[in-house]
């Protein structure tokens, strides 16, 4: 492609600030990174260490509990905690994006009377910080048998998903031409193939950057995690926490290489989202 | 086939967006509905269209009365102002998209695509999507889509509004040509008086949810029915010169007084017997049809050049007559000088008189082509 030189091109300045700004918002999530390949007194050493011998015993760890010899002893249920975390956020927000979305084209295109105060009220049960909403919620899972199974976590999780995603799906529902369904229905379209056939495809990078957020917000959610998975569900930020205590301290390299892990599926989901993402966040402003 | 509205109504609140209007245009013929913005004409059309209901009145499509029907099954075929293309789909799928709805098969579709893309010259961009085209191919791909299949009728919003005045041209022909060919009745919201004094076999003119007129364009032109026809249809825009009816002069010849106090002796056909005098009345004159003579008449209205602008072929003068405006179009080979005072003379037969708002006088003669005269100053389109 030829050069251009359009108004939005940044000069050597800016670009250069702009990195070093960037740098410093990094600049933690590098720093965990590092330590997950450090030995402990590495990771514990003052000044800290830029420059050490990398090592992998970290890695192991969150994998295999140290034995008494040395090299691997017995199996973690980290693994368990990875599924768990992927299948429960995922299917969440996957959830909450397909209620969300039908929820919105209904709000968007069959406005009730008083749309606007429903859309409100949906929106203040996320106005509640979730500390104040807990107890109840626990005795009412623990009474209707839902805490610490998968379906009472995917059920909260959905829930917590669903107004976020209807009023950020609504606003790209708002923003498509009504033109093209008009068009549609005058083309014989039933309402069916209106919705599936025309307007959806116009919002996919909308649902894409809607389930991006509400996956990053699911992934790190701790609190009613804690309270509501049990054993068997358990997901990864709070078998982390559990890993805190004990004799020893806190162990930051296994923390660090915890969080390491952590961060490569969202890394993963959001590298593989992020043309859809450009566009969804800035509402199709930015063109193709 | 053809379309009827019968006292059709569009209320939005308190708010009449269309008013009772009748309409019937016959099969084969395209109907314009020209008018300013906000007019009720694009509502007209999504009446007809079956995408606003009707609060009063009828719509009806080959006969049959077709308010309780849904878009989808009055089988209209409609091209949308901003073409409506849907995005994800390529050109030959936005094509085929009206075909799935009728049920036919893979190879009918493919054929009907096939001729629509060949009619349209569409074959090059068949595997593009919207997003990569030029305006004057998606306006392409809005025609053919509309003909692809066999509809009873075509409705056409603002079919040539996006593009640009050369393109323009060229769409107006070939669509005019894709329409005859098609000999449906046609239905063109435009605001643009060339576009549907070009396009249209009758043009309907609205305003404020009314229908001011329904004749052919160059009726519409020749016998605006009432002030408002007459300064909405023709660029440079009709004089419109308040005054008052004196009498009858010579024979065939009728004067009038002007509001700066001069007079007027000019032909302006029969004027009915018991329009008294003193009648308050306005002398409706088009710009080309004024004359600068070098001495005055009974028939010339005294006037200062105030400016002069250059068209090219035409120059257009500013002149003023006591307190009131009045446009010239005359040879750009004739010198004037602003501040000049110049005898404008009135040819016979070339002025309208109205009364009341309304035309009292009819007649079957224009000095200028209708097309010239509204082709000239695209600045001045409503």
């Amino acid at each position: 492609m030829a050069r251009r030189h359009d108004i939005g091109q940044a000069g050597w300045g800016q670009s250069v600030l702009a990195f070093a700004v960037g740098i410093v918002y990094f600049f933690p999530v590098l720093w965990i990174i590092l330590t997950a390949f450090k030995t402990r007194p590495d990771a514990l050493a003052t000044p800290p260490k830029l420059f050490f011998t990398p090592t992998l015993d970290n890695f192991r760890a969150v994998f295999f509990r140290q034995s008494s010899t040395g090299g691997g002893g017995e199996a973690t249920d980290f693994v368990l905690y990875f599924f768990n975390s992927i299948f429960i956020a995922g299917t969440a927000v996957l959830l909450a994006v397909i209620i969300g979305t039908l929820a919105a084209y209904a709000f968007s295109r069959h406005p009730l009377r008083g749309n606007d105060t429903y859309l409100f009220i949906i929106l203040t049960t996320r106005m509640m910080p979730p500390i104040i909403v807990i107890i109840p919620i626990f005795l009412m899972f623990r009474v209707t048998g839902l805490a610490g199974g998968y379906w009472g976590i995917l059920l909260l999780y959905t829930a917590f998903n669903i107004p976020f995603s209807i009023w950020l799906v609504k606003s790209f529902f708002d923003e498509l031409n009504p033109e093209i369904e008009d068009a549609a229905r005058m083309d014989g379209a039933t309402d069916w193939r209106v919705f599936f056939g025309v307007c959806l495809p116009q919002v996919v990078a909308g649902l894409a950057a809607t389930f991006v957020f509400g996956l990053i917000l699911t992934w790190n959610e701790f609190l009613f995690a804690l309270l509501l998975t049990g054993v068997e569900t358990r997901t990864v930020p709070v078998a982390m926490a559990r890993t805190l205590g004990g004799n020893v301290g806190a162990d930051y390299g296994l923390l660090a290489a915890i969080v390491t892990l952590f961060l490569i599926p969202i890394f993963f989901v959001t590298f593989l989202l992020q043309n859809q993402l450009l566009r969804g966040v800035t509402f199709g402003t930015v063109k193709k | 086939m053809s379309i009827e509205l019968r006292g059709a109504t569009k209320r939005y609140g308190a708010l009449t967006a269309v008013d009772a209007i009748d309409l019937d245009i016959a099969d084969g013929q395209v109907l314009c509905l020209l008018g300013p913005s906000g007019c009720g004409k694009t509502t007209t059309l999504r009446m007809i269209a079956g995408l606003e209901g009707v609060n009063e009145g009828s719509v009806s499509i080959g006969g049959t009365v077709v308010n309780e029907l849904s878009a989808r099954e009055r089988n209209v075929a409609m091209s949308f102002q901003f073409y409506a293309l849907y995005p994800s789909l390529t050109v030959a799928d936005n094509l085929a998209f009206p075909l799935h709805a009728e049920g036919l098969s893979g190879a009918q579709i493919a054929d009907r695509v096939a001729e629509v893309s060949r009619v349209l010259q569409l074959g090059d961009i068949l595997d593009r999507r919207p997003g990569q085209l030029a305006e004057g191919e998606k306006q392409r791909v809005a025609v053919g889509r509309s003909i692809v299949r066999d509809p009873t009728c075509f409705l056409f919003d603002e079919p040539l509004s996006r593009l640009d005045v050369q393109l323009r041209e060229e769409m107006r022909g070939e669509i005019k040509e894709v329409l005859q060919g098609l000999s449906k009745p046609t239905v063109i919201v435009t605001h643009d008086q060339l576009e549907a004094l070009t396009m249209a076999d009758r043009i309907a003119v609205m305003r404020a949810g009314r229908i001011e007129q329904v004749d052919t364009p160059h009726e519409v032109f020749a016998n605006p029915a009432n002030l408002f026809v007459a300064g909405f249809i023709g660029t440079p825009q009709m004089n419109l010169l308040e005054g008052s009816y004196e009498g009858p002069a010579q024979v065939g010849h009728s004067r009038f007084a002007l509001m700066d106090g001069q007079s007027l002796t000019i032909d302006v056909g029969t004027l009915p017997h018991e329009l008294a005098s003193g009648t308050p009345v306005v002398l409706g004159m088009r710009p080309r049809n004024l004359e600068i003579v070098s001495e005055a008449h009974e028939d010339c209205l005294t006037t200062r050049i105030d400016l002069i602008e250059p068209m090219g072929a035409e120059t257009l003068a500013h002149l003023s007559v006591g307190d009131t405006g009045l446009r010239l179009v005359t040879d750009w080979r004739r010198t004037l000088a602003e501040g000049e005072r110049v005898h404008a003379r009135v040819p016979a037969g070339t002025a309208h008189v109205f009364a009341d708002e309304k035309l009292l006088t009819a007649r079957h003669r224009v000095d200028a082509p209708h097309g010239h005269e509204a082709s000239a100053t695209k600045g001045a389109r409503a």
